[in-house]
């Protein structure tokens, strides 16, 4: 890519350094169930300090990849390194990684403090030292006066937080999180994600994170792994996944996108501009200026999402390539965006995202208006896969 | 009105069905007549007596023994075979275990100590104290696995799997963990195969001997010789025993559950 895809979190590409020893290794890892395959020949590499999602509908064995990597299930084929070294067969219990559960699994029958304690407790560590890191870590989450309770005394929010400071107690190399917030209401949800950010680059650990949520995966991760039957369709960082997603599977399953199938009808530079491709989908012309494998004859998709679609009632000047004339036929009002589904002659629907900009508009797009929408050069691509 | 006076009537003559036996055999405890069935006023005299019947309390103190060693065994026995019921799901031969541990629940109890006392004499075992407990513990242990399996099947397995994650072996795990867990119904199992030793009469008459006769099999000998109000006292201390424990067991329930409701509440204010 000649240009930068949105912002970056913060100065941090370890993957794009060739030199760079991955810290965590899958190698052609496959698990099957029976006659289930839920890892296909899967190789991935993870860096130190990494904080790394795996993104996948259920079923599309990101748990399973994780609980493999806390020793929870062994690959029925391939190895997995860690730091250089085949931990194969290491119990769990052995393993220099902790997990927090979906479920927390805080032990019920223990208090809090008893339960940040238990992983250091295992490791016989002086009881001075163990009261002293259950301390800070109860600190570091913000539950020292809680420290009494037992977990069904506690709220959500802090059962979460308890379960992450048990998980963090024993200073992991890396630290698994299965859907760390699935069980927290979007408000705490978004802070708890902030937290959760905030803890990763201060310890300085490596964050694995095992979600379904594609905001959540978005917000935290310095890279994402889109998970799909075992496979990993894509791994980039989260602008790459968005702007650029390399399948119609990872355009269609991160965000929200247009996606017309068509036939590419040329290659040139017609256009002018180098690397320009011309789509022909069902008779909308679309040109897109992208590098592309794609040739004459092709089929390919051309994907646009909806916020880079421009909604105007007026015709643009030039109308004869990424414009089309369509009837209102549903708005969804979000608040900060406003999404219109336009509907075309042929009866094809493709949606534009509008930011609400202003409170009032004079002459605000409703419901059957004639609309066209147009997009640039740039804001589409062209999927081949 | 008229369905709820006949659902009155219904209750009343079932709960007579089943308490007016036992009210009458409390009754004629305190009876000071030694004639059963002539109420001669009332008296404590056969719970006195009771103490001094040598034979009665020698096989009180057997069923005593036979009751808290069977039990215990069989409910180390049930537990364990609960969790390999329960955790190996895919063993060959599970099917074939899992039918097996029902089995002698619905087994009539003469064929269970017809076989016993054939397995005894066989191997040439002398018959006393310790084929009984031997005997029970093979049956108690299936109520044992039952009650457990039942709490393991809600168990939640990532517990055990955070506890292992955190750097505790299984064994140690099991006993730190998933042991304090279940030990409700590990007791609740002890308190039934305790039970079930204590009031068994046909499998202890197939598997005992000499020196070990337990309260069953002492009351039904000596009720063939005619019921005596001695009797009569020492079931109703068997019924005040169980009718305690069950109260009990009520109580602590009624208070684990308003414990947990007492901490929701404390949980949904979400504060100190």
């Amino acid at each position: 890519m000649a240009k930068s895809l949105g912002p970056v979190k913060r100065k941090f590409s370890p993957w794009a350094d060739p030199s760079a020893v991955p810290f965590i290794r899958f190698e052609n890892i496959t698990k099957r169930f029976g006659t289930f395959t839920a890892v296909d020949n899967l190789t991935l590499d993870i860096y130190e300090r990494e904080f790394f999602s795996l993104l996948g509908p259920s079923g599309c064995g990101k748990t399973t990849l994780m609980r493999m990597l806390a020793g929870f299930e062994e690959p029925t084929e391939g190895r997995i390194l860690l730091q250089g070294k085949d931990i194969s067969g290491v119990p769990p219990y052995r393993r220099p990684t902790n997990m927090m559960f979906q479920s927390y699994a805080l032990f019920p029958h223990m208090t809090v403090e008893k339960n940040v304690a238990f992983g250091l407790e295992q490791d016989n560590l002086p009881k001075g030292e163990v009261a002293a890191r259950v301390e800070e870590m109860l600190k570091l989450v913000k539950l020292e006066q809680f420290a009494k309770r037992k977990p069904n005394q506690l709220s959500g929010g802090q059962r979460q937080r308890v379960a992450l400071a048990r998980s963090l107690a024993k200073r992991p190399k890396v630290l698994l999180l299965d859907e760390p917030l699935g069980a927290l209401d979007k408000k705490l949800r978004e802070e708890t994600q902030f937290e959760l950010m905030d803890l990763q680059t201060k310890l300085g650990l490596t964050f694995l994170i095992v979600t379904h949520d594609q905001e959540e995966a978005m917000t935290v991760s310095d890279r994402i792994a889109v998970m799909d039957k075992g496979l990993i369709m894509q791994v980039a960082t989260p602008a790459e996944i968005y702007e650029a997603p390399n399948s119609r599977y990872v355009a269609d399953f991160i965000g929200d996108i247009n996606i017309l199938e068509g036939t590419v009808t040329s290659t040139d530079s017609a256009l002018g501009m180098p690397g320009s491709v011309r789509i022909d989908c069902d008779g909308i012309a679309v040109s897109v200026e992208q590098e592309c494998q794609a040739v004459k004859g092709d089929k390919v998709a051309f994907a646009v999402r909806p916020e880079k679609v421009r909604i105007s009632p007026d015709q643009p000047a030039d109308i004869s390539a990424n414009a089309v004339y369509g009837e209102v036929w549903d708005i969804g009002y979000l608040g900060d965006f406003s999404v219109f589904l336009v509907k075309l002659a042929d009866g094809r629907v493709v949606r534009a995202a509008q930011a609400n900009v202003s409170r009032l508009v004079d002459r605000p797009i409703t419901f059957g208006d004639m609309v066209w929408l147009t997009w640039p050069l740039d804001a589409g691509l062209v999927l081949t896969r | 009105m008229k369905s709820s006076r006949f659902d009155a009537t219904v209750l009343t003559l079932g709960f007579a069905f089943l308490y007016i036996p036992i009210i009458i055999l409390v009754v004629y405890s305190f009876n000071a007549s030694k004639l059963v069935t002539v109420w001669g006023g009332f008296s404590l005299q056969w719970y006195r007596t009771m103490w001094s019947n040598q034979g009665l309390m020698d096989a009180a103190w057997v069923t005593a023994r036979v009751g808290v060693i069977s039990a215990t065994i069989g409910t180390v026995l049930g537990t364990l075979a609960a969790l390999a019921l329960v955790r190996f799901t895919r063993f060959h031969g599970r099917m074939l275990f899992s039918g097996m541990i029902y089995a002698p629940l619905v087994m009539p109890e003469v064929i269970t100590g017809l076989s016993l006392l054939l397995l005894f004499v066989a191997v040439g075992i002398d018959r006393g104290f310790w084929t009984v407990v031997i005997a029970h513990t093979t049956f108690t242990m299936c109520y044992v696995a039952i009650v457990v399996q039942s709490r393991l099947l809600t168990f939640d397995l990532s517990l055990e799997e955070a506890a292992l994650d955190l750097g505790c072996p299984p064994v140690k795990t099991f006993f730190k963990i998933t042991l304090p867990l279940i030990f409700p119904a590990v007791i609740a199992g002890w308190m039934l195969a305790f039970t079930l030793s204590l009031d068994d009469l046909v499998i202890a008459s197939f598997t005992t001997g000499p020196g070990a006769t337990t309260l069953p099999i002492k009351i039904y000998s000596q009720v063939r010789l005619g019921v005596t109000p001695e009797i009569n006292a020492i079931c109703t201390i068997l019924i005040g025993l169980v009718t305690i424990g069950v109260i009990i067991a009520s109580i602590s329930t009624k208070q684990t559950e308003m414990r947990r409701i007492r901490d929701e509440h404390v949980a949904a204010r979400g504060t100190t």
